[in-house]
């Protein structure tokens, strides 16, 4: 039989496991300058210059309301180019690519640690890992930026 | 055979030459009786039917072979050019440029015509078109077009730089002998003499056709010589069977740069055609000569000049980090080199940014057709000035500049200009008058629209804004006039008291003034009641590359667009006064709010003050602030970037910049910084 796969990239966040369709990822980048930019909710950290284009870089921690936590070597940046926007996602680690087969996949669970359940696409069972697959459109929702505007 | 390829140029060739059907037809419209121009018109619709004929859109085609005919009709004095045919020639073109842009969006530029294709084969038989008779239908007269030299804007700058340099321009009217043989061949040896003595800047009829003998016996150049009337009519006359050389000096002011409409318009050559086909065989002896003429410039494809742009501002990039480096390393050779290749890359700059550069004439040369319609809606006499249209912009620029103006245009028209009873009755001139005028000054290029009707009330304005709730009656009286017109540009703001399909929705002056805005540019309203309103655009020369002032505010870097900054200063804490809790200074008797940028971007501060601030002074219209910033880096000229899809709506952020090192600063939006 035939199996449908889904070719992720997978990536660490606060001890878990997240997936992205990897068609989505321009580019993975180790940490670099990023320049501040004011008047913009926290968890935009900035903008950084990536070979000539400035993209703006989101770190994923705070965008899930998890605690902080300083950068370290192993600290990566995925270049996500999706619907005419370029956005980098900063995550704690990104290992590999891997293909998911369609048929582990699973509906969200109605809740999740802390992560709000519009992100979460589904769960998915892979090797005894759980890898938890985030919807793209909602993490690069200006609705977010739009409230946060609105509070001002 | 493949059409695709060749539709580009066929879409490219067809808009200029529905805009030169439009340019002539309007000159016509002005002195019925010259036939050249009805000439030139046919021209022009002749190539066209070509083009479409061969490109299989059969409805175009058909449509132009309807209008060449009453054209034709014209010109051979079959009938009387009136008012009403004018119109309907007019709507023909409509429908055909809406055929093309059709044809553009991948259409098949078919467009249902039968209402015209009948007026204009009614018209052809020379019968009336439902006329508006009270116009008084002009006879077409026939003048001796044969000596008659119509130059082009691009000869006409030929001609006057020569007269500058020191040049005689003459006109030459050579005759042979009407038993010449070889007629030919004694062209051949005339225009041996002729470009020995200097240059030959046109011929009427043109050099293909003198080649093929394609002349009575008399033929007129243009020449640009050093010599003297005298020698150039004694040299010519050597060669035999001459019959006569009439030697004239060339007044360039005789010719009025209006008519000589715009450069897009094909016709450099002769000016009388019997049957059509000496008109085929001329189209293409036309083709031959524009070739020859525009031999200097090609065209290329707008995304090509983009790409290039795109290169030049990473190697714009590139060069600031380069003269970084060469200031750490304090190498003299290295310095040289990078001090010269900045100099290069600056004269490369001014190229590419000149390339990417088109005249407002784009923009413009649509108002005349628009103006007419306008006021035949609005049953108003009006005359459209247009002055400076040469001025050139970047095309960016020119592709958003078009609706604001079109706006400014229709509200000048409907709200300004008054009909013809009430401009008596206020004792002006019953011909209303709109300007258009554009020109360059220092690193903006300025469009006026001027025009002398009604000007604005501004008791109405405030009136309306006081029942808007804009602002209190108290309030109004302390505004000033420039005040009170900045109302008239806030959003659902119309003074109109009734609503008209040209304009007076109140959805407008706003979106105009947002549009410049986004462009980097801004918008002024000068008018005096009842003598007329002049509304001034303002607009950055090119949207891409900027000079800006580089801050430091504690370790971040801010760029300040150098187009608002009036000086910079250091001012003395103790200088800074306070009126109602906000700091100020008074900078040159003028008493400046202070905006510490650190405090407006949240930049994390540590609590040491120091004695003196630096000051950026900016401006936005007559309002001024000071920006506190930590210390002035430099000026540097920086590729304006955007932050992207993701980030829009930063508060006084309008882009970013990569700097030398790499590193990104941000620009600050200073409009927002002044309320």
């Amino acid at each position: 039989m035939a199996l449908e796969f889904l070719k992720s990239i997978v990536f660490e966040l606060n001890d878990e496991e997240y997936a992205l369709p990897v068609d989505l990822v321009g580019a993975i980048e180790r940490v670099m300058p990023i320049t501040r930019i004011p008047g913009v909710p926290p968890f935009v950290k900035g903008v950084l210059n990536l070979r000539g284009v400035v993209t703006p870089v989101i770190d994923l921690r705070e965008r899930f309301s998890f605690e902080r936590q300083e950068e370290t070597e192993a600290t990566r940046i995925i270049i996500i180019q999706h619907d005419e926007k370029d956005v980098g996602l900063i995550v704690d680690a990104c290992y590999d690519v891997i293909d998911i087969p369609n048929d582990t996949i699973e509906p969200a669970p109605e809740t999740i640690g802390t992560v709000k359940i519009d992100y979460i696409n589904g769960v998915a069972k892979y090797d005894e890992r759980l890898l938890i697959l985030l919807n793209i459109n909602e993490i690069l929702s200006t609705d977010v930026l739009n409230e946060f505007y609105e509070m001002k | 055979m493949e059409m695709s390829e060749y539709l580009d140029v066929f879409i490219e060739e067809s808009k200029e030459h529905i805009q030169a059907l439009n340019d002539h037809l309007l000159t016509l419209e002005k002195n019925p009786e010259d036939v050249s121009i009805v000439n030139e018109i046919f021209r022009s619709a002749h190539t066209l039917k070509g083009m479409s004929a061969t490109m299989g859109f059969q409805d175009l085609a058909d449509l132009t072979h309807k209008m060449e005919n009453v054209l034709d009709a014209i010109r051979n004095h079959k009938v009387k050019l009136n008012e009403a045919m004018l119109d309907v020639i007019f709507k023909a073109v409509d429908a055909l440029e809406a055929m093309v842009l059709d044809i553009i969006d991948g259409g098949e530029g078919k467009k249902d015509v039968k209402g015209l294709v009948n007026q204009l084969e009614a018209m052809e038989k020379g019968e009336n078109v439902e006329a508006a008779s009270s116009l008084v239908s002009t006879e077409v007269t026939n003048k001796s077009v044969n000596t008659d030299v119509t130059l082009d804007e691009f000869e006409l700058t030929v001609l006057q730089q020569s007269a500058e340099g020191g040049f005689n321009n003459y006109q030459v009217t050579v005759t042979l002998q009407e038993t010449t043989l070889l007629k030919a061949a004694r062209v051949y040896m005339v225009f041996e003499i002729l470009e020995k003595l200097g240059e030959v800047i046109k011929s009427t009829p043109s050099v293909p056709e003198l080649e093929e003998e394609k002349f009575d016996y008399s033929f007129t150049v243009v020449l640009v010589t050093k010599d003297s009337a005298e020698d150039v009519s004694a040299k010519i006359n050597k060669v035999s069977e001459i019959d006569t050389v009439e030697v004239e000096e060339l007044k360039i002011q005789a010719y009025d740069r209006d008519e000589t409409t715009s450069v897009s318009n094909d016709t450099k050559a002769p000016t009388e055609q019997d049957s059509s086909e000496e008109e085929q065989s001329t189209s293409t002896a036309n083709t031959k000569k524009k070739s020859q003429l525009s031999s200097k410039t090609i065209r290329v494809n707008i995304d090509r000049l983009d790409a290039l742009m795109n290169l030049f501002e990473e190697l714009v990039i590139d060069r600031g980090r380069l003269e970084q480096i060469s200031a750490t390393l304090k190498n003299n050779e290295l310095q040289e080199t990078v001090e010269h290749m900045s100099r290069i890359s600056g004269d490369l700059q001014n190229i590419i940014l000149k390339m990417r550069m088109v005249p407002v004439d784009q923009v413009f040369n649509r108002f005349p057709r628009m103006v007419r319609q306008l006021a035949k809606d609005l049953n108003k006499d009006i005359d459209l000035q247009i002055y400076g249209a040469e001025t050139e912009l970047d095309r960016t620029v020119i592709d958003e500049i078009g609706d604001p103006m079109v706006h400014l245009i229709r509200n000048a028209l409907d709200h300004g200009i008054e009909t013809p009873s009430e401009r008596e009755a206020k004792g002006k001139p019953s011909q209303g008058t709109l300007k258009l005028n554009a020109y360059h000054s220092g690193n903006h290029v300025f469009i006026e629209i001027a025009d002398d009707g009604a000007g604005i009330d501004r008791e109405r304005v405030l009136k309306k804004a006081i029942a808007n709730g804009v602002l209190t009656l108290e309030e109004s009286k302390s505004y000033s006039d420039q005040q009170v017109f900045q109302l008239i540009m806030a959003s659902g703001f119309s003074t109109a008291d009734t609503i008209s399909d040209i304009s007076g929705r109140g959805v407008g002056l706003d979106v105009v003034k947002n549009t410049i805005e986004s462009l980097g540019g801004n918008i002024t309203i000068d008018s005096k009641y009842n003598e007329g309103s002049t509304f001034v655009i303002q607009l950055p020369l090119t949207l891409s590359i900027i000079s800006v002032m580089l801050t430091e505010v504690k370790n971040e870097k801010y760029a300040i667009p150098l187009s608002s900054i009036i000086e910079t200063a250091i001012v003395n804490k103790k200088d800074i006064l306070s009126a109602h809790h906000q700091p100020v200074i008074d900078f040159r008797g003028r008493v400046v709010p202070l905006v510490s940028l650190s405090d407006v971007f949240g930049v994390p501060r540590e609590t040491e003050e120091e004695d003196f601030h630096s000051v950026v002074i900016i401006r936005q219209g007559e309002k001024m602030a000071g920006l506190i910033v930590d210390s002035f880096i430099g000026q540097q000229e920086v590729v304006l970037k955007s932050l992207g899809n993701y980030l829009t709506d930063v508060f006084a952020i309008s882009g970013a910049t990569i700097l030398g090192d790499g590193q990104v600063a941000l620009i600050v939006d200073t409009d927002a910084l002044i309320k």
